[in-house]
């Protein structure tokens, strides 16, 4: 296990397209997705910006970036999906970005489905892999509860059936597409139609009301393999990747944005005739929140980096940009709550916004404790019990 | 390091004064100054001082001066070139306070004379720099210093220093001491302060090892008494010390940059070999706490590697501001970590005795000596608290406290 220093490392600064892209990604989400619209929109029966979405996914090309250019797609990378990742994390937006154009997109990629691709790349159809948000990379990938059943009289040749339930699935209420992953004969991945008979996708009272989950049940719902065995196992396993790379990314924004906002604030909010920002007490918790957030962003953009290059030291990457971000989120919200004192723990104020995010994505793709014990076997540092080998 | 940039060798062009200078140019200049100068038979001083002459010690230096007024980036060129023939280096490790805050100093502050006589012996190592700026009561306040230099009252041209220096490595092989003193006590505290070069030979400096909580004494205490110091050893303005020294700071930081390390290159390797080869040491806990430490270190480090990247794309940030924090607080945790992890052990130490190394290493000492001396880590350069508030207010421009201390004279002060 080695990564040398030097000319050859895989770049960690935002190159100028990116920065475009940020800047093009921002400037819409800033238009459509200030957080008094967030806070509105959670309430009601659409805690999804479907319309926000399409801007994103169809004008500024978000949906296809990860695409190649020969199915409609950008060609881009995962550096430039981590930057659009940021940017939504920064405005806690309700946008189904990471489970349909990096979770699903990734699935679709590696089972290489061109028509789902160029469907999705055109911003014209949103999918979501139907696994619980919850879940950790883990080898071989779980494949939930739905099996694959018999199928119905007059079914034509080719379709499946699928019956079970997968709970707390991110994304998977605007989705057009579940990508679902089903044991049986063959055990596989599988593409539904959201309005094929037999599919419920009851919303769930989420923690996270910006990114709300759903529970799906499948009751003999008609289904199209994309890949089985091996292959939708790989399929799975690089859309969790993908997803615990890129939603560190999102967890970086979210940081990011929770020290700008508490920054601003100190600054003006006086208590004893002077700004409370001026109080030693309360700028080295910034100081601190603004070092994690440094060291967060490159293990965010290491993670991106590797996956874009397919390095091999990606699984350590993704572990390393998982934990870093995901408790550089949660603290820095934990500290814009504190920091904004009372008005902090009101409704009315964004902070419980990010901290209802932060904490719910801590959890989303494996948490930071689950991410770094991977790197026992990783980096070669086994636990008690465990024979310890060479790396 | 002074001229580590970290930039490869290859395709980099500087401009200097007889115009573009490609990679191969310098290393053709080398290889010509080699020519005429044996780098094994020659005595070391001399061929450094003619390497200096040449204008190949520091390139980015003014011609005359040691340089060719060259981008700092194509430095990594021609100690490549030197280093691949065998010939003696400077012993930079030995010099850092010369080549890290006294050239960058005498460069952009002193005198064309002072320039010319301290620069050429400073960076052939024939002359050892040290830094008098931290006293007994003036430590993160710096700018609340005691010691006097009071102009002779006999008119001559000189000045008499008195006062108490401490926390001062390599003062007793040092030649030159960089020094701040107070040249007026009867205007507010940073503008009563003069920068100096004070002769260590001279009467009056009396150097005494400080004995640290490690047992060895890389420091000393400096006591003046009445030293006398020629005003033309004065660099920069009466009166302008605090911010000569704040250029001289400046530069500890860049020096403080680090070195690129590959994975578990630094403190931590140290832990993680002994976690291996001790299967019998783990519990739970320590394996959260080695893993934890282990993804920390790695990411301080892709932060190191972020940061060089940073300054060879000429966009360097404030992320340099973290290093510091993290490093000195990784230090302390993994050290901590590997003394446990090293059990009974952990209960020896090497050697109490009283010594005076040249150079400070963590390695090839025992994780006593490491825990210990990483305690200095968060107090020496700027303590972690003092680092906290140049971030808060510096990069996310918080404002600062309420002060008493910036606009009485300094003589009013409490002390």
């Amino acid at each position: 296990m080695s990564r040398a220093a030097g000319a050859d490392h895989p770049g960690l600064l935002y190159s100028e397209a990116e920065d475009e892209l940020r800047a093009a990604v921002r400037s819409v989400l800033d238009d459509r997705a200030g957080w008094p619209a967030v806070l509105a929109r959670i309430e009601t029966d659409e805690p999804y910006d479907t319309g926000l979405w399409h801007v994103l996914a169809a004008n500024v090309g978000c949906a296809g970036l990860l695409i190649p250019e020969s199915h409609g797609g950008a060609g881009a990378s995962y550096r430039e999906a981590a930057v659009v990742a940021e940017e939504v994390g920064r405005s806690v937006a309700p946008v189904p970005y990471l489970g349909s154009a990096v979770v699903a997109t990734a699935a679709l990629l590696e089972v290489a489905d061109g028509k789902l691709l160029r469907d999705l790349a055109s911003g014209s159809v949103t999918a979501a892999l139907a696994i619980p948000f919850a879940t950790s990379l883990s080898v071989p990938a779980p494949l939930g509860t739905v099996r694959v059943v018999a199928p119905q009289p007059g079914d034509p040749a080719g379709q499946a059936r699928l019956r079970g339930t997968v709970t707390g699935v991110a994304d998977a209420l605007p989705a057009d597409v579940l990508l679902v992953p089903a044991d049986g004969v063959p055990d596989g991945l599988y593409a539904v139609d959201r309005r094929a008979p037999g599919l419920t996708v009851a919303p769930v009272v989420s923690l996270d009301a910006t990114r709300q989950l759903a529970d799906l049940t499948l009751d003999g719902v008609p289904a199209r393999c994309l890949a089985s065995g091996p292959a939708a196992v790989r399929a799975t396993a690089a859309a969790l990747t993908a997803g615990a790379a890129t939603l560190a990314a999102e967890q970086l924004g979210m940081a990011q944005q929770c020290l700008d906002m508490t920054v601003a604030y100190l600054k003006v909010r006086h208590q004893f005739a002077r700004p409370v920002g001026s109080f030693q007490a309360l700028k080295h918790r910034l100081a601190d929140m603004w070092v994690a957030i440094t060291q967060a962003r490159s293990a965010a953009r290491y993670a991106a980096a590797c996956l874009a290059s397919g390095d091999p030291d990606t699984p350590v990457a993704v572990a390393l940009a998982k934990a870093a971000c995901g408790d550089a989120a949660v603290h820095a919200a934990q500290e814009c709550v504190q920091l904004h004192g009372g008005i902090g723990f009101t409704w009315e104020h964004p902070a419980h916004l990010y901290l209802k995010r932060a904490k719910s994505s801590s959890i989303g793709f494996g948490t930071a404790d689950w991410h770094r014990a991977t790197l026992a076997g990783l980096a070669g540092l086994p636990g008690p019990g465990a024979s310890g080998g060479p790396l | 390091m002074l001229d580590d940039t970290g930039l490869k060798d290859t395709g980099l062009k500087g401009t200097g004064p007889s115009g573009p200078v490609t990679s191969d140019d310098l290393r053709e200049r080398v290889r010509e100054f080699l020519a005429g100068h044996d780098p094994v038979t020659l005595p070391r001083l001399e061929f450094l001082g003619a390497r200096f002459d040449a204008g190949l010690a520091s390139v980015h230096y003014p011609p005359g001066l040691g340089g060719l007024g060259l981008p700092r980036a194509v430095q990594s060129v021609v100690d490549a070139a030197f280093a691949a023939a065998g010939a003696p280096g400077n012993n930079p490790e030995r010099i850092g306070i010369g080549l890290g805050m006294a050239a960058p100093t005498i460069l952009a502050f002193g005198t064309d004379e002072q320039k010319q006589r301290w620069l050429r012996p400073l960076w052939t190592g024939e002359e050892v720099w040290c830094q008098l700026f931290s006293e007994p009561g003036a430590g993160s306040d710096l700018a609340g210093l005691a010691t006097r230099a009071v102009r002779d009252p006999g008119g001559a041209d000189q000045w008499q220093v008195t006062g108490q220096k401490v926390w001062t490595s390599m003062a007793h092989q040092a030649r030159w001491g960089l020094l701040v003193a107070r040249t007026d006590p009867d205007v507010p505290k940073h503008q009563g302060i003069t920068y100096f070069a004070c002769d260590m030979t001279t009467g009056g400096v009396e150097v005494r090892p400080l004995r640290q909580l490690t047992g060895e004494a890389e420091f000393n205490e400096v006591f003046l008494s009445g030293a006398v110091i020629p005003d033309a050893d004065r660099i920069g303005a009466v009166g302008e010390g605090w911010r000569v020294a704040q250029g001289t700071l400046m530069n500890e930081r860049v020096a403080i940059g680090g070195a690129a390390l590959p994975r578990e290159g630094g403190m931590i390797g140290s832990a993680a070999r002994t976690w291996r080869e001790h299967p019998e040491l783990r519990t739970p806990g320590l394996h959260d706490r080695m893993l934890r430490l282990w993804a920390d270190a790695e990411i301080a480090r892709l932060s190191g590697e972020r940061l060089r990247q940073q300054l060879a794309a000429g966009q360097p940030g404030p992320e340099g501001s973290a290093a510091k924090l993290v490093f000195a607080r990784l230090n302390q945790d993994i050290s901590a970590f590997e003394l446990e992890l090293a059990g009974a052990d952990g209960l020896r130490y090497q050697d109490w005795s009283l010594r005076r190394p040249e150079s400070v290493s963590f390695y090839g000492r025992d994780a006593g000596y490491r825990y210990l001396r990483a305690r200095g880590n968060s107090i020496e350069g700027g303590t972690s608290e003092i680092l906290r508030n140049i971030i808060a207010e510096r990069v996310l421009g918080l404002p600062p406290e309420p002060r008493v201390d910036t606009r009485v004279p300094w003589k009013d002060l409490p002390k």
